[in-house]
């Protein structure tokens, strides 16, 4: 019995040292929350064959957001930032709906044109366009951070700003509306009843998780992040971990602005991606991962990507507008922050461990 | 010789800007004409008068070795807020006031996680940026217009410029570049400003000097903070009117500024006085593009961005040669 007793407390423990633990936390408070004041919150229906509700739209809105952040985690990891994810998503959406646009190269264009459903190119080929070009970015930004030495928030701030300006010289100024049905398939498609963006987040988490603990990969990054010189002297080439990082990072922000640009129907240079940085990043430091670098978890970051989903989405259930709501998510960062500090995480070892042995003084005595 | 050397290396990225502005200046007068009309060349000042002062507020910082992104969004919630309580019929001079006690306020919050907390700048200072602009929308989600009589009086009263005929700036315009001629003289003449630049250098052997780094760090990110409130004033003087979405990205604006006008975005090397050319340099190219007319204005964006990576280049150039002087 005694033995059972230890194995499961340590079960819990482990559980509770667990990247995963607080992130699982907040997301249940949140529910619990949804659960009292928005009791529709949890309605799940079947339209047309398809899952339908909140908690789906959390995941399938959720969808581009957890690429993000999955690719953010890498950045942050190596003790840097992106803060261009939200451009790379612009870019990377324009790219499609342009390569869509079946007037491409043509002078003249009419509205009988535009609005077929045909595509200029063949979607493969924008697929990889779409990816190609976020890539590149990432590229970009990895090669300022690593080769040139550029602060990483420095860096990536000029492809922020500037990358809205490229994604603008790409639709030459307009919105784009894409009328070309099949390149839905990757916002509003459905396998089996479930989005597709699930399908492709489950596949790049399967695949990065894989990269980064089947292969020294991981170890690389992490190390980079605790101490870049070090790293260096111990023969590892900081510069391209570093370099890898940003690319996989823009690659990331390439498939969310693909989900997002086929999901919105349309290519927005301006709005797309808006206030993705914020959001990722958020997720990143609810996940545990530190904003100094170092140990990191892709799935801690994937629930915290979901509990800032969630949380979204509960305050526009409540009805709070998406404009203040950012106001909101800022303070969140912060006291997150301030939460996952060394000190406050003292304090709360120091409370559990005043329990246990508390605990067992009373068992003694029995 | 050796003396001119140094000059030359101390004030290099300085003089490099300046030579640089006169020469996109000289171009743009070549290729229209009504440039050179001394009124356009001041209008750089009138327009860019809130650009000059976060840039200002921005190069203290950078010279600490620190960073401020919440510059704009500080601009759109002073922007909004004034405008809110203007239409209260509150005084415009108490308004005014508060906002600069606000502006204060945030940035002195700001300073105090950074240092006591041991938070990094950027993360601190983008929350800042987004709770600003959050607040902003908070308190009015569409624009707010300004019929105050004194933000009139203060908006429409021109300035007639000795020595020239028919040139004149605005009042709010002075306003840029009196705290320029402040904020250099503090950067350079005290013990202050001596601090800023040592915190800059070496943080770690500033405090084993003894010298009052929290005081000092948490002081410039207050002045930080005063810049963009009194930037907020300005602009909305300018457009007599407030809203959320005013500045966007303006921070990145006043970056690439104290980046061309020579401060290293390490800390503790530059100058304040090269931020004014920055930002003129800056201006420049909007005017241009202004009387071009069939280039968009998104193409400022992507010029801005590849003028202060190719600055920054320049800089680390520079510095790696002192260095190994």
């Amino acid at each position: 019995m005694a033995t059972n007793s230890e194995k499961k407390a340590s079960l819990l423990t482990r559980f509770r040292k667990s990247p995963v633990f607080w992130p699982l936390v907040a997301l249940v408070i949140i529910l619990i929350f949804d659960g009292i004041y928005a009791p529709g919150f949890f309605k799940i229906g079947i339209v047309e064959g398809h899952l339908y509700g909140n908690l789906i739209d959390v995941i399938n809105n959720g969808a581009p957001l957890i690429l993000v952040a999955i690719g953010m985690t890498m950045v942050i990891a190596t003790e840097g930032v992106d803060l261009s994810v939200g451009a790379v998503i612009a870019i990377s959406a324009a790219m499609g709906a342009v390569l869509i646009n079946p007037a491409l190269g043509n002078e003249l264009i009419s509205n009988e044109i535009l609005t077929q459903n045909i595509s200029h190119t063949p979607l493969p080929l924008i697929v990889l366009a779409n990816l190609g070009a976020g890539t590149a970015c990432g590229l970009f930004n990895g090669f300022l951070v690593s080769r040139v030495k550029i602060q990483p928030m420095v860096a990536t701030l000029i492809l922020m700003v500037a990358g809205r300006g490229l994604a603008q010289l790409i639709t030459n100024g307009q919105i784009m509306t894409i009328y070309y049905t099949p390149y839905f398939w990757f916002g509003n498609g459905f396998i089996i009843g479930i989005p597709v963006a699930v399908y492709i987040v489950i596949a790049v988490l399967i695949a990065a998780t894989l990269l980064v603990r089947k292969t020294s990969i991981g170890l690389f990054v992490e190390s980079v992040g605790v101490n870049a010189k070090s790293t260096f002297f111990s023969g590892i080439s900081e510069k391209n971990v570093k370099l890898i990082a940003y690319t996989f990072s823009g690659f990331c922000a390439a498939i969310a602005g693909l989900i997002l640009s086929s999901y919105a129907h349309s290519a927005d240079a301006n709005n797309i991606g808006a206030d993705y940085e914020l959001d990722a990043i958020l997720s990143v430091v609810i996940g545990g991962t530190l904003m100094a670098g170092g140990r990191f978890s892709l799935l801690a970051s994937v629930i915290g990507a979901v509990v800032i989903r969630t949380f979204t989405i509960t305050m526009y259930t409540v009805g709070v507008p998406a404009n203040a709501l950012t106001a909101a998510k800022a303070v969140l960062v912060l006291l997150v922050i301030l939460l996952y500090s060394d000190q406050s995480r003292r304090l709360i070892n120091k409370l559990f461990d005043r329990g246990k042995s508390k605990k067992e003084s009373d068992d003694a005595k029995n | 010789m050796p003396k001119i050397k140094k000059f030359l290396f101390i004030n290099g990225p300085l003089l490099a800007t300046i030579l640089i502005f006169i020469i996109v200046y000289m171009i743009g007068g070549q290729l229209y004409p009504a440039m050179k009309k001394p009124q356009v060349f001041f209008n750089l000042f009138i327009n860019n008068a809130s650009l000059l002062i976060i840039s200002i507020g921005m190069a203290l910082v950078v010279l600490m070795g620190g960073i401020d992104l919440s510059v704009s969004g500080m601009i759109a919630l002073t922007s909004v807020a004034s405008a809110a309580l203007l239409q209260l019929n509150i005084h415009p001079v108490v308004v005014m006031l508060l906002m600069l006690l606000m502006g204060v306020a945030l940035g002195c919050a700001m300073g105090c996680i950074i240092h006591y907390l041991k938070v990094e700048a950027f993360v601190v200072t983008l929350m800042g940026l987004f709770f600003a602009r959050g607040m902003a929308y908070v308190i009015n989600r569409s624009s707010i217009t300004i019929s105050d009589e004194f933000y009139r009086y203060l908006a429409l009263t021109k300035i007639p410029l000795p020595f020239f005929e028919n040139v004149s700036v605005y009042i709010p315009t002075l306003a840029g570049i009196v705290l320029l001629i402040i904020v250099f003289i503090i950067a350079r003449f005290t013990f202050f400003g001596r601090t800023v630049y040592a915190i800059g250098k070496n943080e770690q052997s500033a405090l084993l000097m003894g010298m009052p780094v929290a005081r000092t760090k948490i002081a410039v990110y207050s002045i930080s903070g005063f810049c963009s409130a009194l930037a907020g004033i300005v602009f909305s003087i300018s457009l007599l009117s407030g809203f959320g979405g005013y500045a966007k990205s303006m921070e990145m604006d006043a970056i690439a500024s104290v980046v061309i006008g020579g401060t290293a975005l390490t800390g503790g090397q530059g100058n304040v006085i090269g931020t004014l050319f920055g930002v003129l340099i800056n201006g420049t190219i909007v005017t241009i593009l202004q009387f071009n007319g069939t280039l968009t204005s998104w193409w400022t964006r992507i010029g801005v961005g590849v003028l202060t990576l190719i600055f920054i280049g320049i800089q680390s150039l520079f510095y790696l040669k002192k260095k190994r002087d």
